[in-house]
């Protein structure tokens, strides 16, 4: 049976296709999932998800929201869903250096450090999901 | 009868009028699409989160989370959405009316919140109390830019400030329809259960309580951006019309003008031959 997955934002649907199987970053840890799974919702912490199907493997860079589980049917509401593929190295990069510089200096736009430093676990995770696809390259089996 | 030269120079400025609309006809057009789908790709998100709150409302009970308490009386508080900018036909002005009548006919203490800056001075010269303001946010609104919003009306609402929370926005029905809508956006009242598996089917990680504790915020956040993102569709389809219909009517003023100034023209040679006539007989 195939599963379908559907991964929405507050802006757009990210992603919807039959999928093997997905491994979504569950707030208590990896959370794989095949067909046929039992009724589940958790929440999801800051993470990769990593898709399955057929020869290839995708992932996301996912932060925050819940993801629910049917036997036939996956969808994860994510505050921000980045294709590995779509991510721009450099700009994550920029991102962390300043998050960075914001923690040293203790100042953030105005914001809170708390703010600060969740940027910097957001652009430190994009760039670890945008590196291993560079890397690996899409992978085939 | 004005002069020849009088009536084209209205023209002339008729001709000005009627290029500038017709950009602004073509570029609200533009707009609207994308707002439009804005608008759509955002749905999916809204309509899942409403469907895990209401799964979770089959589980737990009507008092878990102080968003989902009902209490009586008290001050209300109305977000008001509207836009910054005008020329958009009676968008504005059709959802200030209603927010006016609303406000004017509700007993017991109010205040707003406004979205907007037309919203904002309508209200201040109705002598309305002011909450808060947002400036309109701009031809592309994000998620992010309600946030603040979301947590500022929230935290009001949680800290029992305000014992209800209500938003007006235009609903966009169509191109030619759109209509001001009031809703209750706190406490919070989940849905019926429609969709496929029962929620109390469900295992929720970490726990049903957390799991609701985690989606009510983001619940406010989404229908408030549902909100402001209808309005954005609708403020910039009523603009397209304004300006179609401005477009038209400047169409309409250059023909009566080169009418008029055809008639005139014509006169001043019939006359001009009648004097050179009557002169060449009176010799």
């Amino acid at each position: 049976m195939p599963l379908l997955l559907e991964i929405v934002t507050p802006e757009r649907l990210a992603f919807s296709d039959t999928v093997d199987a997905v491994v979504v970053p569950g707030i208590e840890g990896e959370l794989g999932i095949l067909p046929h799974h039992t009724p589940l919702l958790s929440t999801l912490g800051l993470g990769e998800l990593r898709i399955r199907r057929d020869v290839s493997e995708e992932s996301f860079a996912i932060v925050g929201g819940f993801v629910q589980v049917r036997p036939d049917k996956v969808v994860v509401m994510a505050e921000t869903a980045d294709m590995s593929s779509e991510i721009d190295l450099e700009r994550a990069q920029e991102a962390r250096r300043e998050a960075e510089r914001a923690l040293e200096t203790g100042y953030h736009e105005g914001a809170d450090l708390a703010s600060a430093r969740a940027a910097l676990q957001q652009a430190l995770l994009r760039i670890r999901v945008a590196e291993r696809r560079h890397r690996e390259g899409p992978r085939h089996r | 009868m004005p002069s020849p030269r009088e009536i084209r120079r209205r023209i002339t400025s008729a001709r000005n009028i009627k290029q500038i609309t017709r950009a602004m006809q073509f570029v609200a057009a533009s707009k609207l699409r994308r707002a439009q789908e804005s608008t759509l790709s955002a749905r999916p998100y809204a309509e899942k989160i409403e469907e895990v709150l209401a799964d979770l409302a089959t589980v737990l009970g009507g008092d878990e989370h102080p968003l989902l308490a009902r209490r009586e009386g008290g001050l209300r508080l109305i977000v008001l959405i509207t836009t910054d900018r005008g020329l958009a036909g009676p968008f504005n002005t059709n959802m200030i009316r209603f927010a006016a009548r609303e406000i004017s006919e509700s007993s017991g203490e109010l205040t707003v919140i406004t979205i907007g800056r037309k919203g904002r001075d309508a209200m201040r010269r109705a002598g309305v109390p002011l909450e808060a303001h947002f400036n309109g946010f701009g031809d592309r609104p994000t998620f992010a830019d309600v946030i603040p919003l979301a947590r500022l009306v929230t935290d009001d609402y949680l800290t029992g400030k305000v014992d209800r929370v209500d938003i007006m926005f235009t609903q966009f029905v169509s191109t030619l329809t759109q209509r001001p809508t009031l809703e209750t956006l706190l406490p919070v009242e989940p849905s019926g259960d429609t969709e496929g598996i029962p929620g109390n089917q469900f295992i929720f990680e970490p726990g049903a309580a957390a799991v609701l504790e985690q989606l009510l915020p983001r619940y406010v956040a989404t229908r408030l951006f549902q909100a402001v993102l209808e309005t954005k569709a609708s403020e910039e389809s009523s603009r397209m019309v304004a300006m179609k219909n401005a477009t038209e009517n400047a169409d309409e003023l250059i023909e009566d003008l080169t009418l008029s100034y055809n008639k005139v023209r014509q006169a001043n040679i019939t006359r001009e031959m009648i004097e050179i006539s009557s002169g060449a007989q009176a010799r």
